[in-house]
């Protein structure tokens, strides 16, 4: 069943078109990613599910209901988060303070305890940082950091932006790793990379992103194996 | 070799030059803000007052307090020359300052400068010249320089257990001599009347009493020198149940000093901790905005207006009462209504500004207040606000048949008031929507995407804040006993945000240090006139170079300052591992 379906959204900043009716449809469950270069629309559509920004026309429904609806702040208690591009801790707070802002429009104490502890066992050098300054912890603790405290809101979907960006390439490696464990937990995840190989080695289904429109679709293992895909992106 | 030595000679060269240019600033540094303070008229005035009776007026010590000054100053910037060696810089940086103050004494004796610089009298070149020709005069000005900066080299270069005492002890006796005419009005009560008399006369501090009061600040600070850490480790050593009962118990005794203390000392000290109360109220309520909420906000006068405008609305016996009421109302019952229009107009002010951020949220909120000031200025509110006429009759509150006539009583209101907001203020910090507002100040777009409602938090920050206001705006008026618009300038809003950047934004007790510092101690040098603003501005210079985090910072800023330490400690460890 698809639980965030975008139909045919275009988006503009002033008069410029950004998003030329992009469609495509997250499955629960799934992994599924958004690749593109630089400027092709892959934040652009973040933003627009997240209630950022407005579609001039199209829809965006979450779990069936149009987002434009719904006020930006209510998708987190409806179980959608964004991870937004370039980390965006509170770099002056602790870990911990960090994590308990991501629980923020979770009442149930009982709950936060519990995704407290999964987020650390998933994340065991967050544990050992606790108490440290964010701004403080290495690029890849960053993410996971970003990651962790987007979990503690207990959600559904989980929106990435560009993950792997700015991180070591064995650092790479250990981030998406959780975030397959993470859609293992039962997370719909939906990834938006510049990176495609590592995206779509972890993905089910991919979407290839270009100026503003899709110009590809399909299985994440036949993509990967796409000739035209292993030109533009892959090397 | 040859080269060796060459280079060595060359780096031999180059710490000696760069000595000396250091050697050169400090001692402009000196002579320049001695120069300028003759320049500006302050010494003039100074000259007149005595730290001690008819032995060294406030100019004398101000010289002799800058030239020691920069004499410790230069031992501080030469931390690679041997203590001799910098005790004789001290020497060079007061002869550097002498020479300026030299200068200035010759310019005086040869030209007449006056029509320029009115302050430059003949009576401060004889004050200057100690009654000597002008040659001499420069000689004694520069050997003086040297002696004293060499002094203070001394004090800087000796060990702590005498250095801190010694420091303590002039200032203690330095600040009570300041003081001695508004610490004579405190002391008019006959069992203290011996003391009074020993210490001071109406001229000012006798030399007894400032030597008492030296040995006094010495032994005492001694004391905690020498003996502090064993005292401190002896309080760490006991069990923190009788730990908090001493916290407590000196809580308690600051609370009844607090309490005791404008009493005994009389009106002029009441009203002062007043205005300090009356602007802690406001800090309170603006450190809401800005320093949990991120939010600028210039205009923040506006809520205070319309805190005293309400009450003199409702209270006054005038004809605009009428409009709305068919009798005035008790100052008490209409606290409540007039908090509540503050809190209605933070809401009004916070909704143009909701999408605006950072600077220009600063000059959109100054706008805001000064559109607030005009409309009260203008004929068209006049008919109800009293336009430039202001409102007047406004009525002091009464407890039962007891009328709070005196400032005393009112700074007890204003007490007492202020620790219910602060109760809530630390309540609210420490609250979901503390830590909503930490993540706005932190990063407002985060914030709304892990569910945070901007708008509502917005809105109740700048409401809450108002609502601060508000309530220290009724006291205000009940005051005054009457309100103008001029009263409410933007200097205040600016006042209010000064002072709590200086007392360390986001902390609650930065506030009331920073009100104390910023309200109080201009209020207590009145006598200085517009002079004391100069101090002010200095002041709020000095403050921001040398503590940027204020004088008593939150836990926030604390950490951050720490961490950002702590990065270039291992910057500088990887650095020197790599050398």
């Amino acid at each position: 069943m698809a639980i965030l379906e975008v139909d045919n959204i275009n988006v503009y900043y002033g008069n410029i078109r950004a998003l030329h009716g992009i469609t495509f449809n997250v499955e629960e469950g799934k992994i599924i990613t958004l690749i593109g270069a630089n400027g092709a629309g892959k934040t652009t559509t973040l933003n627009s599910i997240s209630g950022i920004l407005a579609p001039r026309q199209g829809t965006v429904k979450v779990f069936g209901q149009d987002v434009r609806q719904i006020m930006p702040h209510l998708l987190v208690p409806k179980g959608v988060i964004q991870v937004p591009e370039g980390r965006r801790i509170f770099s002056r707070l602790t870990v911990d303070e960090n994590m308990a802002m991501g629980a923020f429009t979770q009442l149930d104490k009982a709950t936060n305890a519990k995704n407290r502890d999964r987020v650390l066992q998933m994340f065991p050098r967050l544990r050992e940082r606790l108490n440290q300054i964010a701004g403080t912890l290495s690029g890849g603790e960053q993410q996971m950091l970003a990651i962790g405290r987007a979990l503690m809101s207990n959600p559904k979907i989980l929106l990435l932006d560009e993950p792997s960006m700015g991180l070591a390439p064995i650092l790479v490696d250990q981030v998406f790793e959780s975030i397959q464990d993470i859609n293992k937990a039962g997370v719909t995840i939906l990834l938006v990379e510049q990176n495609a190989y590592v995206a779509l080695q972890i993905a089910h289904y991919g979407y290839v992103l270009e100026s503003g429109q899709i110009v590809l679709e399909g299985d994440a293992k036949t993509l990967i194996t796409n000739e035209d895909i292993r030109k533009a992106y892959l090397g | 070799m040859s080269f060796e030595i060459v280079a060595s000679s060359f780096q031999h060269k180059d710490i000696e030059q760069e000595q000396f240019r250091r050697t050169l600033k400090c001692g402009a540094i000196g002579g320049g803000t001695v120069v300028a303070l003759c320049v500006f008229g302050l010494i003039n005035q100074f000259m007149e007052r005595w730290i001690i009776e008819n032995t060294l007026s406030l100019a004398h010590a101000t010289f002799i307090g800058i030239t020691l000054t920069v004499g410790a100053l230069i031992c501080i910037r030469s931390p690679k020359l041997s203590s001799a060696a910098r005790i004789f810089q001290g020497f060079l940086v007061g002869v550097v300052s002498g020479a300026f103050l030299s200068i200035l004494i010759l310019i005086m004796a040869t030209f007449d400068v006056r029509h320029m610089f009115v302050s430059l009298s003949p009576k401060l070149l004889a004050f200057l010249s100690y009654g000597f020709d002008p040659y001499t005069a420069c000689l004694v000005t520069i050997l003086a320089g040297g002696v004293l900066a060499m002094a203070g080299a001394l004090i800087r270069e000796s060990p702590t257990w005498l250095r801190k005492p010694l420091i303590v002890g002039l200032a203690t006796a330095f600040f009570i001599g300041l003081f001695a005419e508004l610490l004579q009005l405190a002391m008019q009560y006959e069992s203290v009347e011996p003391i009074r008399d020993y210490m001071f006369t109406w001229e000012g501090q006798t030399l007894t009493g400032f030597i008492t009061m030296f040995v006094l600040g010495f032994a005492i600070s001694l004391f905690w020198v020498t003996r502090g850490k064993a005292v401190m480790m002896n309080h760490r050593a006991k069990s923190s149940g009788s730990q908090r009962s001493i916290r407590y118990f000196l809580y308690a005794i600051a609370v009844v000093l607090l309490l005791l203390f404008p009493m005994a000392a009389g009106s002029f000290f009441g009203q002062v901790l007043m205005l300090v109360g009356l602007y802690v109220l406001m800090g309170m309520g603006l450190n809401l905005e800005v320093g949990l909420a991120g939010l600028l906000d210039l205009g923040f006068v506006a809520f205070f207006a319309t805190g005293a405008y309400a009450i003199a609305l409702l209270t006054a016996d005038n004809e605009h009462l009428i409009l709305l009421l068919d009798r005035p109302l008790t100052w008490w019952e209409a606290l409540p209504l007039a908090m509540f229009a503050s809190l209605l107009m933070g809401l009004a002010f916070g909704i143009p500004v909701l999408k605006v951020r950072g600077d220009y949220l600063a000059v959109a909120t100054m706008g805001l207040g000064e559109i607030i000031r005009v409309v009260v200025l203008s004929d068209m509110a006049s008919p109800l606000l009293g336009g430039s006429q202001g409102l007047l009759h406004i009525p002091r509150p009464w407890i039962g048949n007891f009328e709070l006539s005196d400032p005393i009583h009112l700074f007890y209101l204003t007490l007492i008031s202020s620790m219910i907001a602060a109760y809530f203020a630390w309540a609210l910090e420490n609250s979901r929507l503390g830590r909503a507002w930490m993540a706005i100040r932190e990063d407002e777009d985060v914030g709304q995407a892990l569910g945070i409602n901007l708008v509502n938090v917005k809105l109740l920050a700048y409401a809450l804040g108002a609502w601060f206001a508000g309530l220290a705006g009724a006291i205000f008026a009940a005051m005054l006993g009457s309100i103008f618009p001029h009263s409410f300038q933007l200097l205040i809003s600016i006042n209010i945000l000064a002072l709590i950047i200086v007392g360390g934004i986001g902390s609650l007790p930065g506030v009331v240090v920073g009100a104390l510092m910023l309200i109080g101690t201009p209020e207590l040098l009145r006598e200085f006139g517009e002079y004391r603003f100069l101090a002010y501005g200095f002041v709020l210079i000095v403050m921001m170079r040398v503590r940027p985090l204020g004088l008593w910072p939150s836990a926030v800023r604390k950490r951050e300052m720490q961490s950002a330490e702590e990065a270039e400690a291992l910057l500088r460890a990887q650095s020197g591992q790599k050398a």
